[in-house]
């Protein structure tokens, strides 16, 4: 019979084990796979979404503001979060095309689930989801219900966050674009 | 001069105060000590512990709280004072109340017969182990009263098993004292320490180091194991299976008090552990008896305790069957062979037969029990019967 066949065998053996474990701890850093966590961080996956935020173009986050009010994400919305309420007046979008635009813009940050359908559905690309997760407040009540100003984030930030989509995006827009300047060209040399 | 140092302050501090209240100062200083000095051991333990836990898991522990983390017990404190205390509406409320309180009480209560150096025993009773034990009993009634007080079945579950558990594994552990107790031939913890004081050549007269007392401090720990509900016997409050058993509706404080009698118990248990096998506070080599004897106690106590965190590191939790069976069918037993074993060392004389005589009824035992046990357990592949 060898010696940890025997009754108590097992137990020295897995004693050891953890002793080999407790003591390597200090000796080799690559035990410890820890990520002390305020003070180091992983970087955050491109794929990765956690709340949708409003993209404007250029440096005016009110002129440059993407989105239309046609209301599509908030009837779409699975925990109705959003709530917004469409403008009187109307101003220009990226194509020149007059447009409503949203008086009011608010997610109730609280009641969203994180599942970008206001995302897949927004036919402006005007919606997109961010990855910042470090959405704690001491304030449950105004400080979880994020407003147009605060939801605004500028097109780089999206570039920077999401490139390869946001470069299909990008492409796509730019297409757009080119189609309507075509279209208006020959109307002005007529 | 330095080994004496906390009974010459005594009686240098008895000496200014008047005859009349003399006796009640006398009492006070030597309880006071020992009610902080215990609780500051279990602040010290629960940081060791998790740091120790964590270190074995590959982690680093609480790291956050002050320097390596090592205020994290007042943490803990503050955040367990700050709680709210809720209490089941159908909960037996004077009870409920009580089995902390009651719990904490017994677990204090034991201090007062070890020995944690020459000369420094709260009250040397004639029947210190007897007492002991006596109180140690009484920590299975506030268990039950939190059980059964708490009104939910769980708490319930976790009562009873602690009971069936705790009054199981009494059993070796009274046997493997007695041992002991028949070796030194007196019931006394300041007797028994004094027995193992003096040295064979080198090595010390403690008990562990004979063949029987080897044997009986390896099942007096697992029993103290069981007795305390530290992991790998922490069926009680397995987390996995009834939550946290018997103390599933404290809160607040309430949960921190059982969490204190508990680690009370466990150091109370290392001291009978200490004074019965590993010499009380003598010291382990001729040449190193200069060290103050209460060092070398507590030196002893951190030892155990470290111990308790390894196994609680290493074992997973036994299954109810597993638990009894390894009670009564290889324990009690094994601890009743400790006995003869040590009764054939009292009367053989001194000689290496009795070493021979003792250690062959501690080795045919335990191969026997041993078989016994491992043939009864054939884990073989489960095989699955489906229908056609």
């Amino acid at each position: 019979m060898r010696a940890e066949e025997m009754l108590g065998g097992g137990i020295v053996k897995g004693l050891a084990e953890t002793a080999r474990n407790f003591l390597g701890s200090f000796v080799d850093k690559e035990r410890l796979v820890t990520v002390q966590y305020p003070e180091e961080r992983l970087p955050v996956a491109e794929a990765a979404r956690n709340f949708p935020f409003l993209i404007y173009d250029g440096t005016d986050p009110e002129q440059g503001l993407r989105c239309v009010a046609c209301q599509i994400c908030e009837k779409e919305c699975p925990p109705r979060c959003i709530t917004i309420e469409k403008s009187k007046d109307k101003k220009p979008d990226f194509v020149g095309k007059q447009q409503f635009y949203p008086a009011v813009f608010d997610i109730d940050v609280s009641v969203c689930m994180s599942c970008q359908i206001c995302v897949e559905v927004c036919p402006f690309d005007a919606i997109r989801m961010d990855n910042n997760f470090e959405l704690s407040t001491t304030d449950r009540f105004g400080g979880l219900l994020w407003t147009k100003e605060k939801l605004a984030m500028p097109n780089e930030h999206y570039l920077a966050i999401h490139p390869t989509e946001a470069a299909e995006v990008e492409a796509r827009r730019a297409e757009e674009r080119a189609q309507a300047e075509a279209k208006k060209q020959p109307a002005v040399t007529e | 001069m330095l080994d004496q140092a906390f009974v010459l302050l005594k009686h240098w501090l008895l000496g200014y105060t008047p005859g009349v209240i003399q006796p009640a100062i006398s009492i006070l200083l030597t309880i006071v000590p020992i009610l902080l000095i215990f609780p500051v051991l279990f602040a010290v333990t629960t940081v060791l512990e998790r740091k120790g836990l964590g270190r074995i898991q590959n982690r680093y522990g609480p790291n956050r709280v002050g320097f390596y983390g090592i205020l994290q017990p007042m943490a803990d404190a503050l955040k367990s004072l700050t709680k709210e205390d809720i209490v089941p509406t159908s909960a037996d409320h004077t009870i409920h109340f009580l089995a902390p309180l009651v719990l904490l009480a017994v677990a204090f209560l034991p201090y007062a017969v070890l020995p944690m150096g020459r000369n420094m025993i709260a009250a040397n009773l004639d029947a210190g182990v007897l007492f002991f034990f006596a109180i140690g009993a009484i920590s299975e009634l506030s268990v039950f009263m939190a059980g059964w007080s708490s009104r939910n079945k769980y708490s319930l579950l976790g009562a009873m098993r602690a009971v069936a558990q705790m009054i199981s594994y009494e059993v070796p552990l009274l046997l493997s004292s007695i041992a002991v107790i028949m070796a030194a031939g007196s019931l006394s913890t300041v007797e028994i320490v004094a027995k193992q004081a003096g040295f064979w050549g080198i090595f010390p007269r403690w008990y562990v180091l004979t063949p029987w007392g080897f044997a009986g401090f390896i099942l007096f720990m697992i029993a103290a194991t069981a007795e305390t509900n530290r992991s790998p016997f922490d069926l009680p409050e397995g987390e996995s299976e009834i939550i946290a058993g018997y103390y599933i509706e404290y809160s607040g404080f309430k949960f921190a008090l059982f969490f204190l009698g508990e680690y009370l118990g466990m150091f109370a248990i290392s001291g009978l552990g200490i004074t019965l096998f590993l010499g009380g506070w003598s010291a382990p080599l001729p040449f190193l008896t200069w060290v103050p004897s209460w060092i070398w106690f507590f030196a002893k106590l951190l030892g155990l305790i470290i111990g308790f965190i390894w196994v609680r590191g290493t074992l997973p939790r036994l299954r109810m069957d597993q638990l009894m069976n390894f009670a009564w069918k290889f324990m009690l037993p094994m601890a009743l062979v400790v006995v003869v074993s040590a009764g054939a060392w009292r009367f053989l004389g001194q000689g290496v037969m009795r070493w021979l005589v003792s250690m062959g009824f501690i080795l045919v035992a335990y191969v026997l029990l041993a078989r016994g046990v491992e043939s009864r357990n054939k884990i073989a592949k489960r095989a699955y019967r489906f229908a056609e």
